[in-house]
């Protein structure tokens, strides 16, 4: 048949330019598929993780990064990016990937605390000397400030923004969810741009000098003062925020079809391991170790599986969705 | 290719020419701009519309379109001021002018974009005169303007310029001849002449910023119902996972960039009649 | 998109009649160039200048960095494969449209236009929605271990359909404007179809090749929506080089950033100087005659 004569070079062809190398071969490679703010801990975690598994199995492992909007990396990974792993900034997004069929339903039991290796929370970024005063959520609605956040229809870090002004304002004496949705709006109504991922903010408020205040990833928000300047910004820890969960896991299909599946786990693995907590604490991640030192304050910290939000596919549908809460806040807004 | 019988033609080729161009047009671009019409397929036809008439959809399709007319408008003026001084006036440096009016063409959307917004933003090179001003340039609809104009200077000036080198001067002699003042003969006889390249690049100026996307969304602030364009729509559509809203954007404005061409290319056929 | 056409030997000196006072031309000059400046010549300017912010030592070790040299290399990759086949597709284009009359020629050239004016964004997600996990060859493709997107074929791919017009484009109206009778002369002493094409039509449009072609290579090294699409963003394998340029302003490592970008644009500079140098060439050419 015609189909089968083209079918073999062609498959020759794609064996020949295929990357991924066979498992018993003594060369490993991985591609890790994650969300913006995580390039400087995994370059310097998959250093630490090459060297591990040197001494452990003599295999070198070259681990591949890729980085990007949470939600893109997640739809390029359900396109065919050929991920072993990924690391993003949300469950929600590897639940989209479950969905397809391409992870196990139940992936965030597979490892400890859902599937979290470390946890960060939403901070704000200021100016040097705070000129604004801001020290809570509730500086934010103020009139005159002005307050950077990207999308949270495009950028998993700013639905973390959106969800932790909900959380603090639901928690205010006689606070309900008609209350939070009247805080968030009066805090949209101070951002003057709405970048699409969470670089994008950092870029604007810092080299366009747009705003007083970023919402940001602790981790981002201190990775930005030491690579910018801590003599231009201050990080402000407000006095409660969100416990953020970025979740990691293996993605069976791709990792059982690359033979990669133990070194894979073995990698996410290795990010619970007492030297995959101090790197993650070293850029300014928060260890789910409590052993493992951190400089990072203390506040209280509600999560996305609290009542108020019943976890990410719930509070996904009532304020991401088209016609969720983002959308009437803006709708309402002329 | 029997079908359209070349008469009184001996030139050869014709079969093999017009099969590869194609066959290779529906393997690069037809086939693959399908698949986006099957994918919207999946939509029934209420939903469909409910999709592309959404508040915000609608929002974006006036900044999307206003700014590219603006820009359009904007490159025609001055793009036709620069084709003119180009071809009829002499001053030093002109040949360095002349190539750099391609650097649009050339420079990557995305350095322009962040090289627009480094320059244009409150504290940049220009931004930094224009805000004390109460002008903001930047992460506004006017910054997606001066995206659009940068990305369509070329088109006016490219389409234009050809055909002002192709004035023949007898007309420009006749007219003083037959005692018109000079700005009567640019009105009357000069100005009719251009009047088809102008359209066509101003459409194709407008086409070109239409579906532009890297430049802007660095410059544009991206504000829903205020300057977000429809591409970064369909991103956002994307990013949730609704392939089927976003295919469904994406038809709107594939429609919409054919029927521009199409209006083009009459234009272009209507100056050719125009010209004999 | 028209070509510098065979006006080269252009009117060097419009005698009275055809030119306004000097003082309206110089003033007409001085918009015509503040306007280029504030537009042009300023986001050129911006470019260079920040990435030599930190010194020509900072600007080199940005160059030499792996990441850069791969995404250089898979830039250079892609034109390589992209130009050559938009030309040949250019070429046999025009000769069909240009040469011949056939019902349906309008709607033909206007399809051809399309990719010009389709969102890059489009441009990209057309590939996926085909190529990707979830389109219509995915299952197949990933069966038999096949990566055309987020990997360089769906780049190149992409690419090819985002220059696809430029070449035509350039070549079909300076085609049609040629006419056929040289071709039909040449024929009619004896050439064969291939010798009349090589040896009449090609000088004839020599030069309306270069510049799509200068174009088709400006832009395919450059594109970035539709490339951003397909590419995956594999650091040193997927990123071309204005996806890197963009990866590395996200690192907030703006200097680098700047000095690859700045890499672009000095192609753009040199592409434009190879074309005015063509230009000028020949007409001095032309004058001599």
């Amino acid at each position: 048949m015609k189909f089968k004569q083209i079918a073999l070079p062609l498959a020759a062809i794609a064996m020949a330019l295929s990357t991924a190398t066979a498992a018993l071969a003594a060369n490993v490679t991985l591609l890790n598929v994650s969300y913006d703010p995580t390039r400087e801990l995994y370059t310097d975690f998959n250093k630490s993780f090459a060297a591990y598994w040197k001494s452990k199995t003599g295999d070198t492992v070259t681990v591949k990064q890729s980085h990007g909007g949470s939600g893109k990396q997640a739809r390029s990974v359900i396109d065919g990016l050929q991920a072993d792993v990924v690391t993003l900034a949300l469950a929600y997004d590897i639940d989209a990937i479950a969905e397809k069929g391409l992870i196990k339903t139940g992936w965030q039991k597979e490892l400890p605390h859902n599937s979290s290796p470390y946890t960060s929370t939403i901070v704000f970024l200021v100016r040097k000397g705070n000129p604004k005063k801001i020290k809570n959520w509730d500086d934010l609605i103020k009139p005159g400030v002005s307050v950077i956040t990207p999308n949270p229809k495009t950028s998993g870090g700013a639905r973390w923004n959106y969800l932790a002004a909900w959380a603090f304002a639901l928690h205010q004496p006689g606070g309900n969810d008609a209350k939070a949705k009247e805080f968030v709006a009066k805090l949209f109504k101070n951002v003057p741009v709405l970048d699409s991922g969470a670089r994008g903010s950092t870029n604007t408020f810092v080299q366009r000098g747009l705003g007083d205040v970023l919402l940001a990833w602790e981790n981002e928000a201190f990775l930005a003062l030491n690579e910018l300047g801590p003599d231009k910004f201050d990080v402000v820890t407000p006095s409660e925020s969100i416990l953020a969960e970025p979740p990691v896991t293996v993605i069976d299909k791709v990792a059982d079809k690359h033979g990669t599946r133990r070194v894979a786990e073995e990698y996410l693995k290795y990010l619970y391991s007492d030297e995959g907590q101090k790197i993650a604490a070293k850029h300014y991640y928060r260890p789910i170790n409590t052993k493992i030192p951190t400089k990072l304050a203390k506040l209280k910290l509600y999560t996305i599986d609290d009542k108020a939000f019943g976890g990410w596919q719930k509070a996904q549908k009532t304020h991401f969705a088209d016609g969720g809460t983002f959308d009437q806040i803006y709708g309402s807004k002329k | 290719m029997k079908l359209f019988k070349q008469h009184n033609n001996v030139l050869p080729g014709f079969g093999p020419t017009l099969g590869f161009t194609i066959f290779y047009l529906s393997l690069i671009v037809l086939i693959p701009l399908s698949a986006l019409v099957f994918r919207t397929a999946g939509l029934s036809w209420g939903e469909f519309v409910s999709t592309v008439t959404a508040p915000r959809v609608l929002a974006s399709y006036k900044v999307t379109f206003g700014a590219a007319l603006a820009a359009a408008l904007i490159n025609s003026i001055f793009g036709v001021l620069v084709a003119w001084v180009l071809v009829r006036y002499r001053f030093p440096g002109r040949r360095i002018v002349d190539a750099l009016v391609d650097l649009p063409f050339a420079l990557p959307t995305a350095v322009a974009g962040i090289t627009l917004a480094t320059i244009y933003s409150p504290n940049g090179w220009v931004g930094r005169f224009l805000e004390p001003h109460g002008i903001k340039v930047a992460f506004t609809p006017l910054g997606i303007v001066l995206a659009m104009t940068f990305i369509g200077l070329p088109f006016v000036v490219r389409t234009v310029q050809p055909v002002v080198e192709e004035i023949d001067s007898e007309l420009e002699e006749a007219a003083v001849c037959l005692g018109a003042s000079r700005w009567q003969t640019l009105r009357r006889v000069i100005f009719p002449m251009l009047l088809p390249s102008i359209l066509t690049g101003f459409a194709l100026s407008f086409a070109r910023a239409v579906g532009e996307y890297g430049s802007i969304i660095f410059i544009a602030g991206n504000m829903p119902m205020v300057s977000e364009i429809t591409p970064l729509l369909i991103i956002t559509k994307l990013e949730q996972f609704d392939y089927q809203g976003a295919t469904a954007i994406a038809c709107i404005m594939l429609l919409t960039s054919f029927s521009m061409l199409l209006v083009i290319n009459l234009l272009q056929k209507w100056s050719r009649k125009y010209a004999e | 998109m028209s070509a510098p056409t065979k006006t080269y030997a252009a009117k060097n000196n419009p005698g009275r009649a055809q030119t306004e006072p000097a003082a309206v031309r110089w003033l007409l000059i001085a918009v015509a160039l503040i306007f280029l400046a504030l537009f042009l010549l300023l986001p050129l300017a911006a470019v260079f200048s920040q990435a030599f912010d930190k010194g020509l030592a900072v600007y080199l070790e940005a160059l030499r960095e792996p990441d850069t040299l791969s995404s250089i290399k898979l830039t250079l990759i892609t034109a390589a494969v992209t130009v050559p086949l938009n030309l040949f597709f250019g070429v046999t284009a025009a000769w069909a449209i240009a040469k011949f009359s056939f019902p349906g020629k309008g709607l033909l050239i206007t399809l051809i236009d399309l990719p010009f004016s389709v969102s890059p964004v489009i441009s990209g997600l057309i590939y996926v929605l085909i190529f990707g996990l979830q389109g219509w060859l995915g299952p197949w493709l990933q069966e038999h271990d096949i990566r055309i997107v987020f990997a360089v074929p769906g780049i190149i791919l992409a690419t090819i359909f985002v220059t696809f017009p430029f070449v035509a484009r350039e070549l079909i109206p300076l085609m049609e404007a040629q006419g056929k009778e040289e071709e039909e002369a040449a024929l009619v002493l004896g050439a064969s179809g291939l010798q009349t094409f090589f040896r009449v039509t090609l000088p004839n449009v020599k030069w309306g090749i270069i510049y799509g072609v200068i174009l088709c290579n400006a832009r395919a090294m450059g594109e970035f929506g539709a490339v951003s699409v397909v590419s995956g963003h594999i650091r040193g394998m997927t990123n071309t080089v204005p996806l890197h340029v963009e990866i590395l302003y996200n690192e907030y490592n703006y200097t680098a950033a700047f000095a690859v970008a700045s890499l672009l644009a000095f192609l753009a500079l040199i592409t434009l100087m190879v074309k005015t140098v063509a230009e000028w060439k020949v007409r001095q050419q032309l004058e001599n005659n």
